[in-house]
């Protein structure tokens, strides 16, 4: 049994000032809901940067290279045909097909690798902490113990947090 | 922090320096192996166009950004609007071409006796290609004045008055460039092959331009950060500009490609000879624009790291800026001078030259006005903002 502190803020202002607190006073913050990425909570969480590029990156090469070969071949080996006087290996050709693959890939593996990674998607069960952090509200969720609960309210009262709870996971 | 940029003996002597190299090479050349007229011309034309597209680039970065309600770029706006002031000297020296019409234009000769020419000649002639250009430059040299003074004008404002009429003044220079970026490629680049057309040759000569002259302004702000100006430009600036460089040289290439595909997929004669040339003549040139102005900065831009290091990125805006030099050395000198073409140390030369007297003018410029524009409503917003 779990237990965590949960409190909604009205303005990302807020959250911030109130998350750069918590953090100050060695409180841990187990997570954030925010409508919209707010600038400057990655660094206050700690936040590592997101490796997404490198997997877009990854997926684009290996789509380029599968494109490519499959084009060659194909065109080369399988079946060649002769089209419009152009060789069987033309390059110029393969290149519109490739980059649209490479592209699809990189787009692809991306968002496959989004969903996996933040457990999101078809089959994936996810607690809904609030219905109203689907909305418009900011929601922190603060990791819960006696000894800190009073500097943990007094600095939600500070920043105009609403609706303070403490709440058990039963997971 | 708000300062004007100084422009010291040393930096001036650096700048002499670079002319009076590069007129010993020219000299050198000249004495070496004595060009003929059209090798001349054809370099007079090749860096007319590349510095002046630098500094209508100045123009079109200034323009864009305002009616986009940018705000990131206002901390460096001055460096654009020193960009400015190269654009009437461009415009004399691109009136002398004048002299070199028969040299560059193979269309100004008399009794071609050619029926696709003859068929041109409404629109080529070198009375209305004179009257085109003038019209390209006033209109140019009005818009290039009229923004700098908007600028100017915003350092005392009070309120949005000037804000809103930059605003409409940059939404006015953008339809005319549209239209004239696409007809002066078509005048200075495209009727050197007067056979031969491309329907998107003047967004492909427009994107050089941006390149080219976001590549320089990147040097710039080395320059001006060297030399202790610039404190306020940060690293999400310096990414922003790599970001520039990056897209804009995938776009570069997407059109290049666009154009040399269809060309050599229908594989009719009149097309693929502008391409046969340019490939059989300069081989190592035809595939160094591509590695140049394509491979090298997008894999060595690809990172987020790489973008936001000034020093890298410098070093790739040089290999930008050589590999758009050699992109319009070779959309015009095969068509003036044939398989004859090369680049010796006549070519560089001649660069240096005029790469002096850019300097000159653009540094000059940039001492005339703070580095900062003061009440520009938007400022505040470009020293807090993250890319």
């Amino acid at each position: 049994m779990e237990r965590y502190l949960s409190a909604y803020f009205q303005d990302e202002e807020n959250l911030l000032r109130a998350a750069k607190d918590l953090k100050e006073n060695q409180i841990s913050i187990l997570e954030v809901f925010t409508p919209f990425p707010v600038h400057g909570l990655d660094q206050v969480l700690n936040y590592k940067r997101s490796r997404i590029p490198t997997i877009g990156f990854i997926a684009g090469a290996i789509g380029a290279i599968l494109a490519f070969g499959f084009q060659t071949w194909a065109f080369v080996y399988d079946y060649p045909l002769f089209v419009g006087g152009k060789p069987n290996f033309a390059i110029p050709s393969f290149i519109p097909i490739t980059f649209e693959i490479t592209v699809l890939f990189a787009a692809f593996g991306m968002v496959f690798a989004f969903l996996i990674k933040s457990n999101l998607g078809p089959g994936s069960n996810n607690k809904i902490y609030d219905e109203r952090i689907t909305d418009d509200r900011f929601l922190i969720l603060i990791d819960y113990s006696e000894e800190t609960e009073t500097k943990i309210k007094e600095i939600l009262e500070k920043e105009e947090a609403q609706d303070v709870r403490v709440k058990e996971n039963k997971m | 922090m708000n300062q004007n940029y100084l422009l010291t003996q040393k930096t001036k002597k650096l700048f002499l320096l670079i002319g009076g190299i590069g007129l010993l090479l020219l000299l050198g050349g000249l004495f070496m192996n004595l060009p003929d007229s059209k090798r001349i011309w054809s370099n007079v034309l090749i860096n007319n166009l590349f510095f002046l597209f630098i500094a209508l680039c100045g123009a079109v970065f200034v323009a864009l950004h305002k009616i986009a309600y940018a705000g990131w770029h206002t901390a460096l706006i001055r460096l654009p609007e020193a960009l400015l002031s190269f654009i009437p000297v461009g415009a004399l020296l691109m009136f002398l071409i004048y002299f070199g019409m028969h040299d560059l234009y193979h269309w100004t000769h008399e009794g071609l006796h050619d029926p696709i020419i003859e068929g041109k000649i409404a629109y080529l002639n070198t009375p209305f290609f004179f009257i085109r250009m003038f019209l390209y430059f006033v209109g140019w040299i009005i818009f290039a004045y009229l923004l700098r003074k908007n600028s100017l004008q915003l350092d005392h404002a009070t309120d949005l008055k000037y804000y809103q009429k930059g605003k409409i003044l940059a939404a006015l220079f953008m339809i005319f460039f549209a239209i004239s970026s696409s007809t002066m490629s078509w005048d200075w680049i495209m009727s050197i092959d007067a056979h031969w057309f491309s329907t998107l040759f003047g967004w492909f000569i427009f994107i050089g331009l941006f390149e080219s002259g976001i590549a320089f302004l990147i040097l710039m702000i080395l320059i001006l950060k060297r030399q202790g100006y610039l404190t306020y430009i940060n690293k999400e600036h310096i990414h922003d500009m790599g970001k520039y460089l990056f897209a804009f040289s995938i776009f570069w290439m997407y059109l290049w490609f666009s154009q040399y595909l269809l060309i050599w997929y229908s594989h009719i004669p009149e097309e693929t000879i502008y391409y046969a040339t340019r490939l059989n003549d300069h081989k190592v040139l035809f595939f160094a624009i591509l590695v140049l102005n394509f491979l090298i900065p997008f894999f060595t831009l690809m990172t987020r790291d790489s973008k936001r290091n000034l020093k890298w990125l410098s070093l790739i805006a040089i290999v930008v800026l050589i590999g758009q030099w050699l992109n319009i050395y070779l959309l015009v000198t095969p068509g003036v001078m044939g398989a004859k073409a090369s680049i010796g140390i006549f070519e560089i030369g001649f660069i240096m030259l005029y790469l002096s007297l850019f300097l000159f003018v653009v540094f000059t410029a940039l001492t005339k006005a703070p580095l900062l524009r003061k009440n520009d409503p938007l400022l505040e917003e470009s020293f807090h903002y993250e890319t």
